[in-house]
């Protein structure tokens, strides 16, 4: 990979030290820490001693000094916000979810404060048809190119014809595991789960997510990643309930047990097996030859959104290309975006994890609308849980 | 001139009472009607909540048998290690501790509150995780040792968590000892071990009963600490109602379980605390 500041790092860095950069990843314990040791206000009062120096005549308007983002672990340049709150005196708190589900119950509940979310391909429709997200004014999203979108994975953010939501990045969920700790050679799903239970018993995780969690139970079994067929979900919830015992954790911030090697394999997404792979080379990336998921994430605008200005300022200042490759070489998710492409190193898109082969792809299945709000699959992951 | 003292009367008791009275309609009696109403609902088509009158939710909720019964479970386990660790320091405090330095070793038990619990939970993700203990323990020979997302883990870190609370009453119920009692107890006879049970212990009683009632009550509503040390397995009701809430959006029958876990919980605790009363206060009749 790249030159990244991650790249000096040693492998076997102390607690401590993994900890504080998970926090300069935006991970979960940052939305923890930040609310209960105040350090979130800290970070706005400074903000807010620094924007007279930097009033960039780009951000002309009230933008105010504070906005709030929703989003996924490990998913940002940390130097990302750093940079826009240096160009615009806009403080960005971020807060991190393990599921799209649990965004939408944040929204429907209301206020949340977000000015920014980060929903997967899936949702949008749903989301839209809750009327949950704006309709984006193109015309405040002057960096964002349409024509250089690769519409196969970008197609789900327009809604009849309305554009709901830009493109982040996208991506698959496939496993990660430490091949230092596991030796049976895993290429599928089916494989993962019998493993799990056997000689990677009490070290194996799964994603506190339906979508992904069902899914691959689904796929092992040899139905659709996105089946809400009563019978075959019964299968599934099967399964789901043997392994449980087997598992280390039910959780979607795996990072941290994979890097202690308390976990040995998880289910993964892709910037995540990048960053792993990356630090740990023992531990690869695969995916499942029985099936699996490819995604996108896209950039959405609650309606319920506060600071709205700071939310597109935001959205354009990450849709300029030389922004979203910084973030792209830091967070190790493939782009969407061919002028992004254009501009990354080399090591960065020959990496196999980050875009694999085309045959490779062929099985997995983007996420159905109707796996977010099917009450049946929402109860079965509820139900294997608390089992 | 005798209805204005009755007036007058009337206006303190309104103005002690009025403040906690407001306070907990607007904050637990209002959110409660609301729960009800909405434990009699229908999870609407995207999730949430939708009007209906039906028990279809109330029916449903062996589906969290298990969840009900790790509860149950381990909230009294785990108030009765606390009390195991408790009491012996609440005793050392009260009793044997040097009268200079007992204001100071007392507020040490309550200096941990000054930090968040999720805070000091976390602390407890790195001690117990592979680079912590089990790191010590692969050094003299016992490799891959897993003590994090285990029911051990959730005890400890629930002990840790709880202990000052439970010291408190045992330390204030122990404070007021008269230590004339045990010198007495000594010249008729007792070895200390027997002043401790039939004097000490009895007299502390009402602080046990209170430690216990606190800590197991906190307990049945715990989220924090099986979902941080559990690592999402080891599932407590807490979370098993925040999941309905926050990821399947199921409020009715997130509420139902509510509901029944605030019935089951006040029916527990009468019960106790009738009977801690009961027992301890005849015997505090009988000695003092």
């Amino acid at each position: 990979m790249s030159k990244s500041y991650k790249d000096n790092l040693p492998i076997t860095a102390s607690a401590l030290t993994d900890e504080f950069m998970r926090f300069k990843r935006g991970s979960v314990t940052r939305r923890h820490f930040l609310g209960v040791t105040g350090l979130g206000l800290a970070a706005s009062v400074m903000s807010r001693g620094l924007p007279g120096a930097f009033n960039a005549e780009a951000f002309a308007g009230n933008l105010g000094t504070q906005m709030s983002l929703a989003t996924w672990p490990n998913y940002h340049d940390p130097a990302t916000f750093e940079n826009f709150t240096k160009a615009t005196g806009v403080a960005v708190e971020v807060n991190v979810f393990g599921s799209n589900e649990e965004m939408l119950a944040k929204l429907q509940a209301g206020g949340t404060g977000w000015d920014l979310f980060v929903p997967t391909n899936y949702t949008i429709s749903t989301y839209a048809k809750l009327k949950l997200i704006d309709p984006l004014d193109m015309s405040k999203l002057s960096a964002f190119s349409a024509a250089t979108e690769s519409p196969r994975f970008t197609h789900e953010g327009t809604v009849d014809g309305v554009t709901y939501a830009l493109p982040k990045n996208w991506g698959t969920t496939g496993m990660s595991i430490n091949t230092a700790k596991v030796k049976t050679p895993i290429s599928s799903w089916k494989q993962y789960f019998e493993v799990a239970m056997t000689e990677a018993d009490g070290r194996a995780m799964v994603h506190d997510y339906q979508l992904t969690t069902i899914g691959s139970a689904l796929v092992s079994l040899g139905y659709s990643f996105n089946s809400i067929k009563s019978d075959e979900l019964a299968k599934a919830e099967e399964l789901l309930i043997k392994l449980k015992p087997h598992l280390y954790g039910i959780n979607s911030d795996y990072q941290p047990a994979m890097r202690s090697t308390d976990a040995w394999m998880t289910m993964c997404w892709t910037n995540d097996g990048a960053q792993l792979a990356r630090d740990m080379p023992e531990i690869i990336y695969v995916l499942g030859k029985d099936g699996g998921e490819i995604w996108t994430d896209f950039y959405a605008i609650p309606k319920s959104a506060a600071n709205k200005p700071a939310g597109y300022a935001l959205l354009n200042y990450l849709m300029t290309p030389e922004n979203a490759v910084k973030e792209h070489i830091a967070n190790g998710a493939p782009t969407t975006d061919s002028r992004v492409l254009a501009m990354l190193p080399a090591d960065v898109t020959s990496n196999k994890i980050v875009y694999p082969d085309e045959a490779a792809l062929t099985p997995l299945e983007f996420g159905a609308a109707i796996t977010l709000t099917d009450p049946n699959r929402a109860e079965l992951m509820a139900r294997f849980k608390a089992a | 001139m005798a209805m204005t003292i009755a007036t007058r009367k009337r206006l303190v008791t309104a103005l002690l009472i009025g403040p906690s009275a407001a306070w907990l309609s607007l904050f637990l009696v209002l959110p409660f009607i609301a729960i009800l109403v909405f434990s009699v609902g229908e999870r609407a088509p995207e999730g949430g909540y939708q009007a209906a009158f039906t028990f279809a939710q109330f029916m449903n909720l062996p589906a969290r048998a298990t969840a009900f019964w790790n509860t149950m479970i381990l909230a009294p386990v785990g108030a009765f290690f606390c009390l195991l660790v408790a009491y012996p320091t609440a005793y050392y405090l009260a009793i044997k501790a040097p009268a200079r330095y007992r204001m100071l070793l007392v507020s040490l038990v309550v200096v941990p509150f000054w930090t968040s619990l999720l805070v000091r939970t976390y602390a407890w993700i790195f001690i117990l995780g592979a680079r912590g203990l089990p790191n010590l323990l692969a050094l003299i020979g016992l490799p891959d040792v897993r003590l994090l997302n285990t029911p051990g883990a959730v005890l400890l870190g629930i002990v840790y968590g709880y202990l000052p609370l439970m010291i408190m009453p045992i330390y204030v119920s122990l404070e007021k000892l008269d230590c004339r009692l045990l010198e007495a107890s000594a010249d008729l006879g007792a070895s200390p071990v027997r002043s401790f049970f039939n004097v000490t212990l009895p007299l502390s009683l009402p602080g046990v009963a209170t430690g216990v009632a606190l800590v197991t009550i906190l307990l049945l509503g715990e989220y924090l600490i099986p979902q941080l040390l559990g690592g999402g397995k080891v599932f407590f009701i807490g979370n098993a109602l925040v999941d309905l809430f926050l990821q399947s959006r199921n409020w009715p029958y997130g509420s139902a379980i509510a509901v029944t876990l605030v019935s089951v919980v006040v029916l527990i605790i009468t019960l106790a605390m009738r009977l801690a009363w009961r027992f301890a206060g005849t015997r505090q009749v009988d000695l003092v």
